[in-house]
């Protein structure tokens, strides 16, 4: 029992996931896996962004700037020079982890408003430099011959794959994130989110700490992007860097609460939820960016913690129980 | 007798203000330092220049014996000195246990997550605050902070400890158990730089005292000898009545 709730604060995630995988099977139909899947990758996508958001406190508004990055160097790989897509993979999260360290060494000594401005500026360049850059064929982007998926058993099996391989890689990132929540790493970057030159004299040496919760934070999403890409076949520059998905992951991480394991999950499941809702219903579906924004508004207004975070305000075994 | 720091010459302006003029001083190990002066002396800025938050244009600073003069607070904090702030700096949204637990899993000693948190538990107990461990840091009232400020500095078993205006914001009852603690902290044998306003206890506890006026040193000695100071009575004191009753409270 004292085990137990020792790791609850991973078994929860752990079986979260484990419900999404199995939720295709079960209902038996072929959308059920569509909405899973994208349930599954904006989990790894804000579990990933929390390490930098949550527990680093410094707010990022160009993340996806690793999913297009990453997903464009395993993309180019697996498409024009015929690598596996395993490799792909993890060439896609090697290069966004090189890409967060030398953004890291540049952009990470700017604190508060002006780190998060620079990181749209990021955003915005490698767009317009991706879009200029013929090597990944420039704005009409790469498309993956559909060949490449015989490899993988035909293009229904490829489909099928990747589903699994976005649950592991949802896996992963929760792992990632718990590790680094309850490690002394992660106890200095609590630390520098909540006043960095006070951790600063107690030792934790921020300029290090705060690259590698970027470079930990740029890895998983340089692999989403590659699966993503590799699933549906091409990839241009406008789908690979849309600002908008940077936003609403930050409202995913707010919602369901910062700093947390389980609030980033919560926060992408329930966010997915009502984006499903709302891009299919007739008043909603051509506002839906708005209603997001809203959202940001009245969490960032009335609940700055979050869900999962205002629920660990209030109790202290709830602050033992959910990590 | 062993110089654990020693301070050569140091200057510190900003932009067009002298806030430090040729600050030189030795801390042999074990004693207690009394740093005063009138606000603005630069007192706390002379705490920031020996930590490494500053860094000074003139001089140098060797800490047991090695150059520190351009290192940052981190290496110093590894190299075993540690510091309380004037305003107090509580990692709010953390319990107050994980507090001290980054002063000694960060300090010089560099402890484990498990050996930190027993150590936490100990040194909360020596500041009175145990029972808080739980709690939130933002939740506690101004003393406990200051207690808390104390316990994270102390967590990670430092070889110099600054402490700056602890006293400042208590009650007396409060400041009498604080100064027994910066007592009990000493037997330990840690060396103590302690910046104080309240006269009465930094002449009591302080081995020597110096005092700053306008960024530059204008006595230094014993309690004693810094009273009967014409220079400190002019620039601080005020009152030679003053300063004799001051030492007639003991």
């Amino acid at each position: 029992m004292k085990n137990f709730q020792k790791y609850i604060g991973i078994i929860i995630p752990l079986l979260v996931i484990a419900g999404l995988l199995l939720y295709p099977a079960i209902t038996g139909k072929a959308a059920a896996r569509e909405t899973a899947f994208t349930i599954l990758k904006a989990i790894a996508l804000a579990s990933s962004l929390n390490i930098l958001l949550g527990y680093t406190g410094y707010v990022s508004f160009g993340h996806i700037v690793f999913f297009g990055f990453g997903g464009y160097v395993g993309f180019y790989l697996l498409s024009t020079q015929g690598m596996s897509l395993w490799i792909s993979i993890l060439a896609g999260g090697l290069s966004s982890g090189i890409l967060a360290f030398l953004l890291g060494k540049a952009i990470l000594r700017l604190r508060g408003a002006y780190f998060a401005l620079a990181t749209i500026g990021v955003n915005e360049a490698m767009r317009a430099f991706i879009n200029n850059f013929d090597l990944f064929g420039g704005p009409t982007g790469i498309t993956l011959n559909f060949k490449a998926y015989l490899a993988y058993g035909g293009a229904a099996k490829a489909l099928e794959m990747s589903f699994y391989v976005v649950g592991a890689l949802a896996v992963l990132a929760i792992i990632l994130s718990y590790i680094i929540r309850t490690s002394k790493f992660g106890l200095g970057l609590l630390a520098i989110r909540e006043n960095e030159d006070a951790a600063e004299v107690m030792g934790v040496f921020a300029p290090d700490a705060k690259t590698w919760a970027y470079v930990l934070s740029a890895i998983i999403p340089g692999m989403i992007g590659v699966l993503f890409f590799f699933k549906n076949g091409n990839v241009e520059p406008h789908d690979a860097f849309p600002l908008h998905a940077s936003i609403e992951l930050l409202v995913m991480v707010m919602l369901g609460g910062q700093g947390t394991v389980l609030g980033p999950i919560l926060g992408a499941f329930a966010y997915q939820g009502m984006r499903g809702y709302l891009v299919t219903s007739d008043f909603f579906k051509d506002i839906q960016l708005s209603v997001s924004g809203a959202l940001l508004l009245i969490i960032v207004l009335f609940i700055p913690a979050g869900a999962i975070g205002w629920l660990r305000q209030r109790n202290a075994i709830l602050r033992r129980v959910l990590a | 007798m062993t110089l654990l720091l020693q301070v050569q010459g140091v200057t510190k302006r900003f932009g067009g203000l002298q806030a430090l003029t040729q600050v030189t001083f030795d801390l042999p190990k074990g004693q207690i330092l009394g740093l005063i002066g009138p606000n603005g002396a630069g007192k706390t800025t002379l705490f920031n220049t020996i930590n490494g938050v500053y860094h000074p244009e003139e001089g140098r600073i060797l800490f047991k014996g090695q150059d520190v003069t351009n290192k940052m607070p981190y290496h110093l904090a590894k190299m075993g000195m540690a510091r309380t702030h004037q305003i107090v700096r509580p990692l709010n949204e953390l319990t107050v246990r994980e507090n001290v637990m980054v002063g000694a899993c960060f300090g010089h000693e560099n402890q484990s997550l498990g050996k930190a948190a027993k150590i936490a538990d100990e040194v909360l107990e020596f500041v009175g605050i145990l029972n808080r461990a739980d709690q939130l840091a933002g939740s506690l009232n101004v003393a406990q902070k200051k207690r808390l400020e104390m316990a994270r500095a102390l967590a990670s078993h430092p070889h110099l400890l600054l402490l700056d205006e602890v006293l400042a914001g208590l009650n007396p009852s409060e400041i009498d158990g604080m100064i027994q603690m910066v007592l009990n902290i000493r037997e330990q044998g840690i060396t103590i730089i302690m910046i104080e306003h309240l006269m009465k206890a930094v002449m009591n506890v302080s081995d020597r005292i110096f005092v700053l006026d306008y960024g530059e040193q204008i006595a230094e000695g014993s309690p004693n000898e810094i009273v009967n100071h014409p220079k400190v009575i002019e620039a601080y004191l005020g009152d030679p009545k003053l300063a004799e009753q001051l030492m007639e409270e003991e």
